[in-house]
């Protein structure tokens, strides 16, 4: 059983016990102790199940590559799936869950499917669940659903903050082992920005449990000096508990800080996100250590050498009494010295090479310890925990010589670089033969904007395998980074390191050799989702050849840690299967993040009410204090109505329209897109953007004007008012307005970027207000100031003055048919003069309206609305609206599009007015139905309900739509098919309800 | 071929699964097919079991420069929905719905099509009327679709916040047949289906030349050598106008990356596909237990399969917003792939300028719902030089102004 030492731990602070619950039992550990070694200390070797068989799963490593130790944390808001326990730093009250069983951890329901696992096989479900069809959705599938999936999910809305963190730096080194240290060091040396990241709380990574020795030193020694070096050069900047997550285009590079998740509750925000902007970065991320693939591997109490070692010695944490270490390399026997020095037993070493003559081996046979060659284990005995190892010969088919009683078994497979982050933006690999693995090809780095590289990768992350080797390919890929952008790189060289001399690995895929088909189904890969031997060699064998395939097909490497201990061995099987070479098959691709980082994180401060700005006009507050129901519209908020006390919506909006056509609304327009387009090419420039002729339009004077895309698809509206000879301002929808800017720039920037032309989006720079209704005249001339009659300002004209003591501009004109000014005022005036305009209107009968009342009144009056009249497929000349478009011009945006044979059509779905033969409202977007039905079977149509409102003014329902040829069909009755079966008929008419001859407006 | 049952796996269990055969061959590629299809992702290879399976031919090859599937067929987030607007959208993309609810059995694999119901979220005004609309069209196109309230939203998908704070939820279009399926299984069953009736499927053979004679094609150029053919379909998705260009015309599209994201697996918690248009983002649970999310797409073109990093922020916040839960949630993975998108989003099936070459493109962020209607209507096109469902599709549509715009009835792409 695991239990805590009496002495060492690295790590630890003795002094400071923490308290924390596992599965509702509470148990002890230390400061400085992870969840995982928090747990091992507690004996609680086994702590989980995987996924897929349920099966026993305990603890195989000590950091971020860790498949097993997943655990459901913490609760209510604060509660989180998932959570890896090697990277868990633990505090008083941490509480944590096993996951993925029912009733309990022990005895899992789940488990039956280990029983039959036999019977699914990879890929079983491809084969299997096709009959009854509806069994699928029935019966299988919530039951595959059920047994898989991992963690609880989150109830609550999370408690916690994030932040982002943007950061610009010369050089990026990511890793804070011995290689990013010397890293950061040499690329700092004359004077470039060094931001250096490490994920885990310590600096110094392996070097200080590996042992050696550098510049003479103790590496902790050594690392604690450099450190100190770091933290006082003003160009450096260094972050623990900071992941590099992600490597993207052009050095930039996410950065994942877990400030607070061991302080949960002190207020600071639970994870940072750098957005980091490098010129270089050095990827110092170190190797992950690789399992061996026997029989029974998976059982709880085996783990991986290296990292049996760190619990061993920066946890003190005994993994088992007795631990058989079985490997292909030297570097397990440090972890058998290392055991054997805390005082612990390790019966046998199991090594797999023929011979076994490296210092280590020899410092081992020198503790007493029993070394036996071209060995294997042929099986791991054991349920929920190791009980002892079957010894076979390595290179037999599994035949038992020896059986030996263990509590633990530790096991290497040789090492990989962690090539993750250099992947991720387009570096490359070669397969390393005599390391075994693969390591990054320098000759294929990521390369940036300007076709140099901008990764390198220092250290063990390289492939150097040894201390020596490491800190002398660090050292140079810190000068060659400082280098590159033309910083002298410093001149010190890099430091010395000793350390044993190890002997060659010998590649070891499986064990042992020649294992049959029953051994090969007891090998794990994959801990996670339970991907053995025999599941990569049957895709080889079913011909998902492509190591994609094989990934897809068994899931191999899918799993939380996205493979980080099982695709190498995996791919290893495969190529095996397909006698094809290891570097022929491939890897698949890797992909950010490193490890899962919190979409908490990714979203940053934008949740709730900040998710998105919420524009508001200067009339805002006020539209609140008084009844507003609000609408978005785009980023804005726009009250849909004023409801009173006693008053439904429907009320209140009838109420408005009434109001306004007998005495005077007002409505707030500041959302109003306003574009100011300047310059002695405005004319020209408008007359292109705008089907209308703009540039023959005087100053003083107002225009409607059309804007199509290129395809001849009318994309917005507005009134168009010239300014002065080199300026107008352009009014577009409330939805419109950036979009339009953004349209206007594009042209401007790529098509005629000679032209002399400006423009500015000053929506928010004017508060406007429509003064609407028969006594909208009186009210002004109440206020007081310019000339606002019919004669001084008539229709389609503005002008220029002072109104009730405000410097405005004056627009005279309507999208509601009546009498109508709208008075644009500088937006720090827009509330003042609102408030005016309503005590002012007190005595003509003021109310304001919604834009509820204001869709009704334009659709009395015929007024198309973008986005209600128009959905993308709409031409102007569909809408009625030739008067519009200039027959003088040589050519405007869309103008070749409108002369294509569809759009020139004769037979399109033209706009009218749409009337029920009863009075009712017709239903919103309802389709008319032709006879028959098309070649595909469906119903034909002939027309559609484009806007509809139930019109107080005429007292009945009122439509606006698109029929074919309907201008054509004046009086007749199309029907419009309800969802229920039932038909309303509707009559074709004009689409101007009210006041056709515009006696109302231009008076 | 032999069949996949319980029962074959209970057979092969006994012998630990040594009996198992290939799901398809892997031939050489013979010296002339009559017809090749290039792109072995879903559209290229429903093409060619439709040619074989409603046209008789067999005499087919379907050539794949990297492994099957590998394109965007593997990438895509798997939605499947037929709730277009407008009528030849609606059409093939509800015989592609139909068709993938009997796929499994006739494939005889499991794909996993999962009818569990999608929704579309309306978060405006604007959008209401947007998707009664939709609904109205649907009824008469013969697609099942109905526009709900918030609280039948609330009730189908409990984990969504419907109150807001910013858009609140008020209502819904809802597709109870629409659903997800596993999206490898899709190429893989396929084309194993293929290569029984005799179809070659030549993997790691890319296309480098198209030659032709005169205005008729002849053949394809390949890593694998030269191969001829009578009729050439191209459907490659992404790479569309590189192909065109080597069959000497041009396509009116863009290639771009898009991507999309998956948590880690937690227990089954959605039940639903829900997408939400006004704050852009969409989510489902798969059936191992992860979110899956469908990103942005990027504003410029290339071909990097990999995408910026700001899209996915933003989708993100977007779902946050819509399921405050996933906050606690961590990303697992991001990837990106590169989508042919047409001036009107709609996809293209169509003849080319150059006889006997046709091409099957451009269905952008969202052809994963339509591989077997795409494959069905394109392989009538081939074999019969028309089809209906495939009529409005053609290259011709944007000579004549003949758009087919679906971005009223969905702003989010997918
Ligand atoms: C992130 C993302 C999410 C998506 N989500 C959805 C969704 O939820 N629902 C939905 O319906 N759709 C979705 N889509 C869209 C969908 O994936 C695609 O429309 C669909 O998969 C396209 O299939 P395809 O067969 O045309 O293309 P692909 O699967 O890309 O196949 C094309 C094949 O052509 C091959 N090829 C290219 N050039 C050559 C050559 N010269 N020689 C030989 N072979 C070549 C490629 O290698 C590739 O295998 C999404 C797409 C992406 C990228």
């Amino acid at each position: 059983m695991s239990t805590r030492l009496a002495t060492g731990g690295r790590f630890l602070d003795r002094n400071q016990p923490r308290v924390f619950t596992f599965n509702g039992t509470d148990l002890s550990g230390f400061a400085g102790d992870t969840l995982a070694s928090a747990l091992l200390a507690n004996g609680r070797s086994m702590v989980g199940r995987s996924f897929k068989y349920h099966r026993p799963r305990g603890i195989v490593a000590s950091g971020a590559e860790e498949p097993n130790a997943l655990v459901n944390l913490g609760q209510g808001a604060a509660f989180e799936p998932n959570q890896r326990a090697t990277t868990t730093e633990i505090f008083a009250g941490l509480k944590a869950e096993s996951q993925n069983h029912w009733p309990s951890l022990e005895f899992d329901i789940g488990a039956l499917n280990n029983l039959v696992s036999r019977f699914l096989p990879a890929g079983f479900y491809y084969k299997t669940f096709i009959h009854p069809r509806a069994a699928w959705k029935h019966v299988f599938e919530p039951i595959i659903r059920h047994s898989a999936g991992l963690g609880r999910a989150p109830k609550e809305r999370d408690a916690d903050r994030y932040e982002h963190f943007y950061h610009f730096t010369d050089v990026l080194v990511i890793g804070g082992g011995v290689a990013g240290l010397q890293a950061a060091r040499a690329a700092a040396a004359d004077g470039g920005r060094v931001l250096l990241i490490e994920q885990s709380a310590q600096w110094g990574g392996r070097a200080p449990v590996d042992g050696g020795q550098i510049d003479g030193k103790d590496p902790e020694v050594w690392i604690n000096d450099a450190l100190e070096e770091l933290e006082k050069a003003p160009n450096v900047t260094i972050r623990r508990r900071t992941m590099g997550s992600g490597v993207y285009d052009h050095g930039y590079v996410l950065g994942y800080e877990r400030i607070a998740d061991h302080t949960p509750g002190d207020t600071r925000p639970r994870h940072r996100l750098w957005r980091i902007r490098a010129a270089r970065v050095i990827t110092a991320t170190g190797a992950i250590e690789r399992p061996l693939s026997f029989a029974g591997n998976d059982i709880p109490g085996v783990m991986l050498a290296s990292a049996m070692r760190d619990y061993v010695v920066n946890y003190a944490v005994s993994p088992g009494d007795r631990t058989v270490v079985v490997t292909n390399n030297d570097d397990a026997y440090r972890t058998a010295i290392a055991l054997k020095n805390a005082g612990l037993d390790v019966p046998v070493i199991l090594d797999a090479r023929p011979q076994a003559e490296g210092d280590l081996p020899r410092a081992a046979r020198d503790l007493g310890i029993r070394i036996e060659t071209g060995r294997a284990i042929a099986r791991v005995k054991g349920r929920k925990s190791v009980t002892g190892v079957a010894i076979c010969a390595q290179a037999g088919e599994g035949a038992v010589l020896e059986e030996i009683a263990c509590d633990a078994v530790a096991m290497s497979g040789g090492w990989s670089p962690v090539v993750h982050l250099w992947s991720h933006c387009g570096g490359k690999l070669i397969w390393d033969e005599a390391g075994a693995f693969f390591r990054p090809d320098p000759d294929r780095a990521p390369i940036s904007h300007d076709g140099q590289p901008f990764v390198a990768t220092a250290g063990a992350a390289s492939g150097q395998m040894t201390l020596a080797e490491t800190l002398k390919d660090a050292d140079s890929a810190g000068k060659v980074a400082s280098r590159a952008l033309g910083l002298a790189a410093g001149r010190k060289g890099a430091p010395k390191a000793s350390q044993p001399q190890e002997g060659p690995i010998t590649p070891v895929w499986m064990m042992p050799q020649g294992a049959g088909p029953a051994l090969r189904q007891k090998m794990w890969l994959d801990y996670q989702n339970d991907v053995k031997v025999s599941d990569v060699q049957l895709a080889a064998r079913e011909g998902y050849e492509s190591v994609e395939h094989t990934k897809r097909y068994t899931t191999l490497g899918m799993a939380t840690d996205q493979g980080k201990l099982s695709n190498i061995n995996g791919l290893a099987v495969l190529s095996g299967a397909l006698q094809n070479d290891i570097p022929a098959v491939g890897t698949t691709t890797f992909r950010p993040p490193y490890t899962p980082i919190s979409m908490g994180a990714i979203a940053g401060e934008a949740r709730g009410d900040i998710f998105q700005p919420i524009r508001r006009t200067p009339i805002h507050d006020w539209h609140d204090d008084n009844g507003a129901e609000w609408e978005p519209v785009g980023q804005w908020r726009r009250p849909y109505t004023y409801r009173r006390a006693g008053e439904s919506t429907h009320d209140a909006v009838m109420r408005e329209v009434k109001n306004t056509r007998q005495h005077l609304g007002l409505l707030d327009a500041s959302t109003l897109g306003k574009i100011i387009v300047k310059g002695p090419d405005a004319g020209r420039f408008l007359d292109m953007i705008y089907t209308n002729m703009m540039s023959t339009l005087k100053p003083g004077r107002c225009r409607y004007g059309l804007m199509c895309s290129e395809n001849g698809f009318l994309i917005d509206d507005g009134v168009v008012a010239r300014i002065d000879d080199d300026t107008f301002l352009c009014h577009t929808t409330t939805g419109g307005a950036e979009r339009i800017h953004g349209h206007m720039e594009e042209w401007l920037q790529t098509e005629w970027w000679d032209w002399k032309v400006y423009t500015a989006n000053i929506t928010e720079q004017l508060a406007q207000i429509a003064v609407v209704g028969p006594n909208a005249r009186k009210i002004l001339e109440a206020l007081g100031g310019m000339d606002v009659s019919a004669d001084a300002l008539p229709f389609m004209a503005w002008a220029d003055g002072q109104i009730g003591g405000f410097d405005a501009r004056i627009y005279r004109i309507s999208f509601s048919g009546e009498l109508s000014y709208e008075v644009a005022v500088p937006a720090s005036q827009g509330r003042a003069l609102w408030d005016r305009l309503i005590e002012t209107g007190q005595e003509f009968g003021v109310m304001p309206y919604g834009t509820e009342a204001l869709h009704i009144m334009r659709a009395e009056k015929g007024f198309i609305m973008i986005g209600d009249e128009t959905d993308g497929t709409v031409i102007p000349q569909d809408l009625g609206l030739n008067w519009a478009i200039s027959k003088k011009k040589d050519d405007y945006l869309g103008k070749r599009a409108q002369a294509r044979s569809h759009m020139t059509d004769p037979d399109r779905w033209k706009l009218v007015g749409l009337e029920t033969t009863d009075g009712s409202v017709l239903p919103d977007g309802a389709y008319a139905r032709g006879s028959g039905t098309n070649e595909n079977g469906q119903k034909t149509v002939i027309g559609r309900v484009t806007s509809t409102y139930y019109s107080p003014t005429l007292d009945k329902g009122i439509a606006m739509g698109l029929v074919l040829n309907g201008p054509d069909r004046m009086g007749e009755v199309i029907n419009f098919p309800a969802l229920d079966g039932s038909a309303t008929p509707a009559r074709i008419v004009s689409p101007v309800f009210y006041d056709p001859e515009g006696e109302k407006q231009n008076v | 071929m032999r069949r996949y049952s319980a029962f074959a796996i209970a057979r092969e269990a006994a012998r630990h699964h040594q009996g198992w055969e290939r799901a398809w061959r892997s031939p050489e590629p013979k010296k002339k097919y009559d017809i090749i299809i290039v792109g072995a992702g879903g559209h290229g290879l429903a093409t060619a079991y439709y040619l074989g399976k409603n046209h008789g031919l067999t005499n087919i090859a379907v050539l794949e420069k990297g492994w099957l599937g590998g394109g965007n067929t593997g990438r895509n987030t798997t939605i499947i929905r037929s709730n277009y607007l407008q009528d030849p959208s609606a059409a093939i993309y509800e015989k592609a719905r139909s068709l993938y609810e009997t796929l499994s059995q006739d494939l005889n694999y499991n794909i996993m099509f999962s009818p569990r119901g999608v929704m579309m979220l309306a978060q405006t005004q604007h959008e209401i009327r947007g998707y009664q609309r939709t609904a109205y069209a649907n009824a008469l196109q013969g697609v099942a679709t109905e526009f709900i309230g918030p609280q039948r939203v609330k009730e189908l998908c409990p984990i969504i916040e419907i109150g807001g704070p910013r858009y609140p939820v008020l209502g819904a279009l809802w597709q109870p047949r629409g659903g997800t399926a596993r999206h490898d299984a899709v190429a893989w069953g396929y084309a194993r289906a293929c290569s029984d009736m005799g179809i070659d499927i030549i993997q790691q053979c890319e296309v480098t030349a198209i030659r032709s004679q005169g205005d008729k094609v002849q053949g394809v150029t390949t890593t694998k050598g030269s191969i001829d053919c009578d009729k050439l379909g191209i459907v490659v998705a992404g790479n569309s106008g590189v192909l065109a260009d080597m069959a000497g015309f041009r396509l009116p599209l863009e290639s771009v990356a898009r991507q999309a994201l998956v948590s880690e697996p937690i227990k089954p918690c959605m039940d639903v596909v829900v997408m939400a248009n006004t704050v852009h983002g969409y989510m489902s649970q798969s059936d191992k237990g992860e979110m899956v999310i469908g990103g942005g797409t990027d504003g410029h073109n290339n071909y990097t399969q990999r995408g910026s990093f700001h899209h996915i922020e933003e989708t993100v916040r977007a779902l946050i917003e819509t399921f405050p839960m996933i906050s606690r949630l961590k990303m697992l993975r991001q990837w990106g792939g590169i989508v042919d998108v047409t001036g009107d989003r709609s996809p293209i099936l169509s003849k080319t300028p150059l006889e006997g070459c046709f091409i099957n493109g451009g269905w952008g962020t969202g052809g994963f719902k339509a591989i077997p209607g795409s494959g069905w209507a394109m392989a009538e096109l081939m074999a019969k030089g028309a089809s209906p469902l495939a009529a409005a599709f053609g290259l011709e549509r944007f000579r004549e102004g003949r758009f087919i715009d679906e971005s009223v009835a969905a702003g989010v792409a997918h």
